[in-house]
């Protein structure tokens, strides 16, 4: 059975939760094997084998992090030339997306980003246009390179063998052209990264002020949440533009999207619409979100969110 | 020191997309065409790299575009706003090239026109693959600068803040650079009556493929290296329950978390 590799991601020495899921997928298309870059620790190793990686290819080494993507890419091509694997799955997180696009280039091997699902053969599926069309695609030249979204998958504790094989790669001067310098952490409050949250709770328009945030972060730290904002709160300078979802900003798929005071005009649902439960709180029966919804609620979101953050609060009690 | 500006034509992003069955590629006549939003971003900050650096005769802002004929209005936008010449990359070979053929035949044109600065969005609204700035890098050689909310020149030396997930990293290179930028890093300026008339004036390359020593074959529908196989209309959610309820409606939403199993 051929290997697919699974680029490993990472932080504080912890394994992200997407990995698991990768893995769990590469599973069902070959032998999982995953690409562990940057400060790889045994503990490090052994989380992936627990997590269903037979084989974990390891570059380790601090000079893998100090220049932007570039030398990833050649860890990452140097464990594809030990390999011969069928094909890649990476995160389609930015950097993810940013290292495939270079494996692809210098590989000679093409690329599908965002997909939701990867079938027998490596077929991609996935959710265009605000999810209103699912596409299935599949790579025809070189070794398949696709970039998966977090919550794609169910990730499944199926031990591996984990053999560890560590790598000899060559960082080149050309991969070493942009330095980081610096790494400035901006204010999280220890919540979860919006891209990987399991449950996002987003504020818009509704919201009202950056102070009316409050009530948004609330519910989203009592359901241990992500907090994301459409683009009319980050545009109004209510919350930081990072925390934006939709076109411009980040997609998201997790389990569970609450959208309050949004209304769900294309902008916002092409970075959202693969949730797979979609809640809304909105003052106007008449926005498009509630054509999304599982559930919602019509009214004022400075009543109902209070509420339902104490509820929430009370029943996990 | 010398600019280009990288600009995609796309359907209205506001508006509803959709493919054509014909080629499974994307329908571009069911909407109407603008200049990827990211891309007038990076307009934007290179009038302004213009403006810190002494204006067009040290800092010329060039627009280049790869695209069908309609794509030269996405190139005018970008003289009306205030840069001073356009590059246009039109061939029938292209239609239907994936972002592996695009980011090769936008090399080609970067290598001959040799700039000291890239500058593009950080994605387009169509495609949101967010793909063809690091496989130009990758191409051209040049600092991947990618997702910039922040660009400083300086003896030639640029620095800037790439987001991230938890905030920014500062990243440093040297010129010639790559850069691709976020939304949060500029304004973008409307075009004056000024710069509508000023822009009929300026000066608008035409390059064919042939032009730019890029092989038809490798670009294009057949040339692309993952090919779409089929595609349908997601079916449209089923209804969900909406409840009007403002005093009980927390409570509600709790209910229905609670036999979802989310709390």
């Amino acid at each position: 059975m051929s290997e697919v590799l699974v680029l490993v991601e990472h932080a504080d020495g912890d394994v992200k939760k997407v990995t698991f899921e990768l893995l769990t997928l590469a599973r069902s298309l070959g032998e999982p094997a995953a690409v562990a870059i940057g400060d790889v620790s045994d503990a490090l190793v052994a989380s992936l084998a627990a997590g269903g990686a037979d084989i974990v290819y390891v570059a380790a080494g601090p000079e893998f992090g100090e220049h932007v993507v570039a030398p990833k890419v050649s860890a990452l091509q140097s464990a594809l030339a030990a390999s011969s694997a069928a094909g890649v799955l990476v995160p389609a997180t930015a950097e993810g997306k940013e290292i495939a696009a270079r494996l692809a280039v210098r590989t000679e091997s093409g690329i599908i980003t965002d997909a939701v699902g990867v079938s027998a053969g490596f077929v991609a599926e996935q959710s265009v246009f605000g999810g209103s069309t699912m596409v299935q695609s599949a790579v025809t030249t070189g070794t398949p390179i696709i970039a998966v979204r977090p919550n794609s998958v169910a990730a499944e504790a199926t031990a591996g063998a984990g053999r560890r094989v560590d790598l000899d790669v060559t960082v080149t001067d050309a991969d070493r052209a942009a330095k980081v310098t610096d790494s400035v952490a901006q204010e999280r409050a220890g919540r979860p990264e919006l891209t990987e949250a399991a449950i996002v709770v987003s504020g818009g328009r509704g919201v009202g002020s950056p102070e009316g945030f409050a009530v948004v972060e609330s519910l989203a730290d009592a359901l241990g949440a992500a907090v994301g904002a459409s683009r009319a709160a980050t545009d109004a300078g209510w919350y930081p533009h990072q925390f934006q979802v939709g076109q411009t900003g980040k997609t998201v798929s997790p389990q569970l999207y609450i959208a309050n005071g949004i209304s769900g005009a294309i902008q916002h649902r092409a970075g959202m619409q693969t949730s797979k439960t979609i809640v809304a709180v909105n003052k106007d029966a008449e926005a498009p979100i509630f054509d999304l919804v599982d559930f919602g609620v019509v009214g004022d979101l400075h009543v109902v969110l209070p509420q339902l953050t104490e509820e929430v609060t009370r029943r996990k009690g | 020191m010398k600019i280009v500006v990288c600009v995609k034509q796309v359907p209205d992003s506001w508006a509803e997309k959709k493919l054509n069955p014909a080629d499974n590629t994307l329908d571009r006549d069911a909407a109407d065409a603008v200049v990827n939003e990211l891309d007038e971003y990076a307009i934007e900050e290179a009038l302004q790299i213009q403006e810190r650096l002494g204006g067009a005769d040290e800092c010329p802002v060039t627009v280049l575009t790869v695209g069908p004929e309609k794509a030269i209005e996405s190139v005018r936008k970008g003289l009306q706003m205030g840069a001073n010449e356009g590059v246009h990359v039109v061939d029938d070979a292209l239609h239907g090239s994936d972002a592996l053929a695009t980011s090769a035949v936008l090399a080609a044109a970067i290598d001959r026109l040799a700039p000291d600065l890239v500058l593009m969005g950080s994605e387009s609204t169509d495609a949101r693959m967010s793909v063809v700035p690091a496989m130009l890098a990758e191409r051209t050689g040049r600092p991947q600068l990618t997702f910039a909310g922040k660009v400083d020149i300086a003896d030639g030396a640029i620095t800037v803040q790439r987001a991230t997930d938890y905030g920014y990293d500062v990243v440093e290179a040297s010129l010639p650079a790559l850069v691709s930028v976020v939304e949060k890093i500029n304004e973008p300026r409307y075009p004056s009556f000024k710069g509508i008339m000023a822009a009929k004036k300026k000066p608008v390359e035409t390059l064919t493929l042939a032009d730019l020593g890029v092989e038809p074959a490798a670009v294009g529908l057949a040339g692309a290296w993952s090919s779409v196989q089929e595609f349908a209309a997601r079916p449209p959610r089923a209804a969900g329950t909406v409840v009007t309820e403002e005093v009980d409606g927390g409570t509600k939403a709790a209910d229905f978390l609670a036999t979802q199993k989310f709390i």
